[in-house]
């Protein structure tokens, strides 16, 4: 259609007689040309400069975390180690335990929150309030929901206590946003159809969000979570504060300190012994291995969601 | 849908006898039972009758003081143009306005004398005796194609067992015109279905449990000609077993499918929509009482 139509005004014979003439000589100009060239090569620049730093940790983990990458790594623990030799078991136990006691605190609360935002929320004052909190609770500084896991179990069970359960108390903190947030937006997409279709077969709205809403945001809920998961795997400074560090196996979540891999990663770096090169290796490859576990979950957050992908094409 | 029909009714023992295909002795004798079980007039078979009803949005008076008989068993179509509240009442029917904040009704709609807009009646209740097709294919994508007849009873929590459920989809489909052409993809998913063939599937799942009447919003405005020739045979079919509303915005449609029609009309956008006249369809389509009714139905407005 020609210009004049587009902006509204009746096209006549001389407009479109103009187009014609436009389009037959239509090749951009030079300028134009130039123009776009420097564009997109400033563009190409740009994110090939954003990736520099990516490839630079990457490479950095793998070519330093490599030498240590060895069976005993995973099989020991720090326990009397000084020198070379030991592992990080006691410190991916203290992590898989530590984000699992979080995603179970986590995930339900995070998508209940979100489930009532959705589907009984509407305008209702408590739920902005809710919005609003997480809005808030996405910013809090991860130090300072340490700081509050930490006041709240030293009133709890006495000043000073540290524990792997303090840890993802915190983390929770950190993580339950992440989940609302992500769980809200998956939620939104399911089309009211489907409700209002499981309400008109006579049964009660919570049944049709247990049956037919859920079931049918599952993939993208599950991928939120796990997002969420790697969000707060690689927290250091709360566990820091709240679940501590130690050289030892520690598998119980309620007492005692827990050492995790980003603090076990920290504090290689930080108090390294006589040997300082072994203290180095173990922390490259502590770092190498939080890093797998963080790509194997988005990679696996990025495999799930087919059906939530359609579910975008169809709104 | 012949001969073998009636004797599957034996075998089926669903109550109320709502679902069964009609052989005219056995419908009547099948009627003196249903009436035994609702508190309504004796030979009552899903009529409604809506008296003085309004229905609002917020403070907005969308539909006012409709009075219309909905005979059971037959198919009655609500014409009109847009906004004149039709689609509106049609939800009033099975409370499906109520999912919308701010909407209520006002007045009463009786079916087989038991008021559905009473306080005390659960609308959950209502809707499973009054179930709605919707504009929109809607099978639930989660679901395979046997999970969403049998769905209505999977939400409740009441999946029936293996023989029980595979005889009712069967049933169903068979009921929805659909069997032959999914028998053999049952467990595969309902979106892998065309438009019309997703629409009959909603119907499946809209008579598996079992209602009296079923509620109709435009089923085939979103379908092709070929499609919605299918679904208005279905109607005529279903009309056997259930009492059938249907909005529709196409007159010809209207005219070949409905006993009865009812034509919807408002004065001017804002304005409240009200029932201009209603009657059997062959006289609304020949010989209206009211001038409105036959410019419409003509053309010539709206």
């Amino acid at each position: 259609m020609s210009v004049a139509q587009t902006l509204g005004k009746q096209p006549t014979a001389a407009d479109a007689a103009d187009a014609a003439v436009t389009l037959s000589a239509s090749r951009p100009s030079l300028a134009r040309r130039t123009k776009n060239r420097i564009a997109s090569g400033a563009v190409v620049c740009a994110v090939a400069l954003a990736a520099i730093p990516l490839a630079l940790v990457i490479w950095a983990a793998l070519t330093r975390g490599i030498e240590r990458l060895d069976l005993a790594l995973f099989t020991n623990s720090m326990w009397g180690v000084v020198g070379q030799g030991g592992g990080l078991l006691h410190a991916l136990v203290g992590t898989l335990l530590v984000t699992g006691a979080t995603a179970l605190i986590a995930i339900p609360l995070g998508l209940a929150a979100a489930i009532y935002l959705t589907e009984y929320g509407g305008q209702r004052k408590l739920a902005g309030i809710t919005r609003r909190a997480v809005d808030i609770m996405v910013s809090i500084p991860s130090i300072v929901a340490g700081l509050a896991a930490y006041a709240l179990f030293s009133l709890l069970l006495g000043p000073g206590t540290r524990s792997g359960l303090a840890g993802a108390v915190a983390l929770a903190m950190i993580m339950i946003p992440v989940v609302v947030r992500s769980s809200e937006e998956v939620l939104r997409l399911v089309p009211g159809d489907l409700r209002e279709a499981g309400l008109a077969l006579g049964s009660p709205r919570w049944r049709v969000i247990r049956k037919i809403v859920l079931p049918t945001a599952l993939p993208g809920l599950t991928a939120g979570a796990v997002l969420g998961v790697a969000r707060i795997i690689g927290e250091t400074a709360p566990l820091l504060l709240v679940a501590g560090f130690t050289d030892a196996m520690n598998y119980n979540l309620a007492e005692g300190r827990m050492a995790t891999l980003p603090v076990f990663i920290y504090t290689q770096w930080s108090s390294k012994g006589l040997d300082t090169a072994a203290y180095d290796q173990r922390a490259w490859a502590g770092a190498l291995v939080l890093m797998a576990v963080v790509v194997v979950l988005q990679l696996a957050a990025r495999a799930l969601p087919p059906q939530i992908a359609k579910l975008r094409r169809n709104r | 849908m012949t001969a073998t029909v009636p004797t599957s009714i034996t075998t089926t023992t669903t109550p109320a006898g709502a679902a069964s295909p009609a052989g005219a002795a056995l419908a009547a004798s099948e009627t003196l039972t249903l009436a035994a079980e609702p508190p309504g007039p004796p030979g009552a078979v899903g009529s409604m009758s809506i008296t003085d009803v309004s229905c609002y949005y917020g403070s907005h008076l969308a539909v006012a003081d409709v009075s219309l008989e909905i005979p059971g068993r037959a198919v009655t179509a609500f014409i009109g143009p847009s906004g004149c509240g039709k689609s509106t009442l049609l939800r009033a029917i099975n409370r499906m306005h109520e999912v919308i904040p701010g909407a209520r009704a006002e007045g009463s709609i009786e079916l087989d004398g038991v008021d559905l807009c009473a306080k005390e009646v659960d609308p959950v209740a209502v809707r499973s005796k009054v179930g709605m097709v919707f504009q929109k294919p809607n099978p639930f994508p989660a679901m395979s194609i046997k999970d969403n007849v049998l769905a209505g009873l999977i939400i409740r929590g009441q999946r029936p067992r293996a023989s029980a459920a595979d005889e009712l989809v069967e049933r169903c489909l068979e009921r929805a015109h659909l069997w032959d052409e999914v028998k053999d993809r049952l467990k595969k998913s309902g979106d892998s279905l065309s438009g019309g063939q997703q629409q009959r599937l909603c119907i499946a799942r809209a008579i598996a449990v079992q209602p009296d009447v079923v509620l109709m919003d435009e089923p085939c405005s979103a379908l092709d000609p070929i499609s919605t020739l299918a679904i208005e045979e279905l109607m005529r079919d279903l009309a056997r077993d259930y009492t059938v509303v249907v909005v529709t915005h196409n007159m010809a449609q209207a005219n070949r499918i409905s006993d009865v029609t009812a034509f919807f009309s408002l004065a001017s956008a804002g304005q409240p929509g009200r029932l201009v006249e209603s009657g059997p369809t062959g006289q609304i389509f020949s010989a209206p009482k009211v001038a409105a009714t036959r410019d419409y139905i003509e053309g010539r407005f709206g």
